[in-house]
């Protein structure tokens, strides 16, 4: 495959748009897990089954009520280089595992990145819509109103009981995981930031660094996310992640103040640090940029810095390992990417100097 | 040994992977070790929810299972697909729908430490669920009428009534 056009640009064209409460929410995620009722689950199928369910899925795309989400682009994962599939991750267009465990596993991506379709993935199909800021009931709504023109076409697995059938017993039921990525640095400089993800998993609400399941949190970038698919039904799911998330904004926005009123000079010292450092420095690891980058994210929304919001969510996508390498045009060593990145992160902030 | 990525360190991590009975051994030494967990994100340290789950699900049910009448785990297979319910409980995944069916038996406990419930509330689709959609609006028209009847609102309870009559009726001739 030649130039993806998904792995060009750090930005997807959906992060341009303004979410509610984005100097704290990133994006909200929705994604739904469905199945065919007669193939076996990707884990069992054949290389000829798993043909078929792509086979299937395809066609429903022509369906013209697709339409209005925009045109989708058919990507075959068995197509795409090592680094491509990387920098889809890495910009949260497809899963991990959708990389490393599926057969015949494609994805269908709209053009501004934000609904994308997995085809064999662990389940046959999900469909995932993305959006910036804190709106998980618009992304419920459009997630399932495409979920609504598959039915249509597709024979789903389905019980009475059980729900959505899937093959993992963790999303048995609506399917749905619905997920919001918010950075806390303020309750993480004020040591409250334990205390307040302990009580969001008391509440059925998951919590992990931000490429999920397994991955360290960095940069105060957290993954919040429902647990429990079965015996609450999708307003439920929503409106609880939704409630809670409100209740950490506001968490958050009081440690802020606080911070201000107490200690503004030893904050603004950091901040300005942090800002220094990502602009002269010579080699930063991926570790350290996020964190440099959360401390200068917090300083935009205190006002003592002036970089524009788009210009952070660009270099968190910018300063991963494969986009770096994507960019650079070539596999890197751990320390190469380490000088590079630090190039990239003071070019990118010169050019976006207000 | 040296490491097997870089050629230069000294391995120091040794990995057997299987896969479909397939054996492939890595030898990596931490430096590239890191970089490979790096490379692809939310796969480093290699624990997953399945890992997790298996832990749960291999439960013995052993004397409970018995009084109960549940079959014993190791006769227990799906006959669609195939998989057996000892390879369940090590997955951590269904190999095709019907093993929710072979499984069922088994399945309460294991949804309730999951999600602390075990029976669906939520969307249904439209065209395999229209019977559903109805017994659920069955169900709605029933408790109203119940709270009607319990507010002495008989004019909307007579109402209710009709329109549950008629539902029913719809039903039963399906």
């Amino acid at each position: 495959m030649g130039n993806l056009q998904f792995t060009e640009q750090p930005l997807s064209e959906w992060m341009n748009r303004d979410g509610n409460e984005s100097n704290i929410v990133i994006s909200t995620r929705v994604r739904i897990a469905r199945n065919l009722v007669e193939c076996p689950f990707p884990i069992l199928a054949t290389n000829q089954q798993s043909e078929e369910v792509l086979n299937q899925f395809e066609q429903v795309l022509s369906d013209e009520r697709m339409q209005p989400f925009g045109q989708l682009h058919p990507i075959e994962l068995d197509d795409l280089d090592d680094l491509d599939k990387q920098v889809l991750v890495e910009k949260h267009l497809i899963s991990p595992s959708l990389v490393t465990e599926s057969r015949n596993g494609a994805a269908f991506i709209s053009d501004d990145e934000s609904l994308s379709i997995m085809v064999n993935e662990e389940d046959h199909l999900r469909i995932q819509c993305l959006y910036p800021g804190l709106q998980v009931k618009e992304a419920w709504e459009k997630a399932s109103a495409v979920d609504d023109i598959f039915e249509d076409h597709v024979d789903y697995a389905f019980d009475d009981k059980r729900g959505y059938l899937t093959s993992c017993p963790t999303n048995v039921g609506t399917g749905l995981r619905a997920s919001v990525m918010i950075h806390l640095p303020a309750l993480a400089l004020t040591s409250q930031i334990g205390r307040i993800l302990s009580a969001v998993t008391q509440v059925g609400l998951a919590v992990r660094g931000i490429y999920g399941e397994g991955s360290e949190t960095v940069g105060n970038l957290f993954q919040i996310s429902n647990q429990i698919t079965l015996g609450q039904n999708e307003s439920e799911i929503i409106d609880n992640l939704y409630g809670v998330v409100v209740q950490i904004i506001e968490h958050e926005k009081a440690a802020r103040e606080k911070l201000l009123s107490d200690s503004r000079i030893r904050i603004m010292d950091r901040i300005m640090r942090s800002y220094g450092i990502l602009s002269y420095s010579e080699i930063i690891d991926s570790k350290e940029a996020a964190q440099r980058l959360s401390d200068v994210r917090l300083g935009v929304d205190l006002g003592f810095v002036n970089v524009p919001f788009h210009a952070l969510n660009e270099l968190n996508v910018m300063t991963q390992p494969g986009f770096l390498q994507k960019r650079q045009g070539g596999n890197m060593s751990p320390g190469e990417r380490d000088i590079y990145r630090a190039k990239v992160i003071r070019e990118h902030l010169k050019d976006n100097l207000q | 040994m040296q490491c097997q990525e870089c050629g230069k360190r000294p391995a120091t991590l040794h990995f057997t992977k299987i896969v479909n009975g397939e054996k492939t051994e890595f030898h990596i030494c931490e430096a590239c070790a890191r970089e490979k967990g790096e490379l692809i994100p939310g796969t480093a340290g290699g624990f997953s929810i399945h890992s997790l789950l298996s832990g749960l699900l291999d439960f013995s049910p052993a004397t409970s299972s018995q009084a109960s009448g549940v079959k014993p785990a190791e006769n227990l297979h799906c006959e669609k697909c195939g998989l057996t319910y000892s390879q369940f409980s090590k997955l951590g995944r269904f190999g095709c729908s019907s093993c929710y069916k072979y499984f069922n038996d088994r399945l309460d406990p294991l949804l309730r430490r999951v999600h602390g419930n075990t029976t669906h509330v939520g969307k249904v689709p439209r065209r395999v669920g229209g019977h559903i959609h109805m017994k659920r609006k069955l169900d709605d028209l029933r408790r109203e009428l119940q709270y009607r009847v319990l507010h002495e609102q008989f004019e909307e309870a007579a109402a209710l009534r009709d329109q549950i009559r008629e539902l029913e009726k719809n039903i039963s001739a399906e």
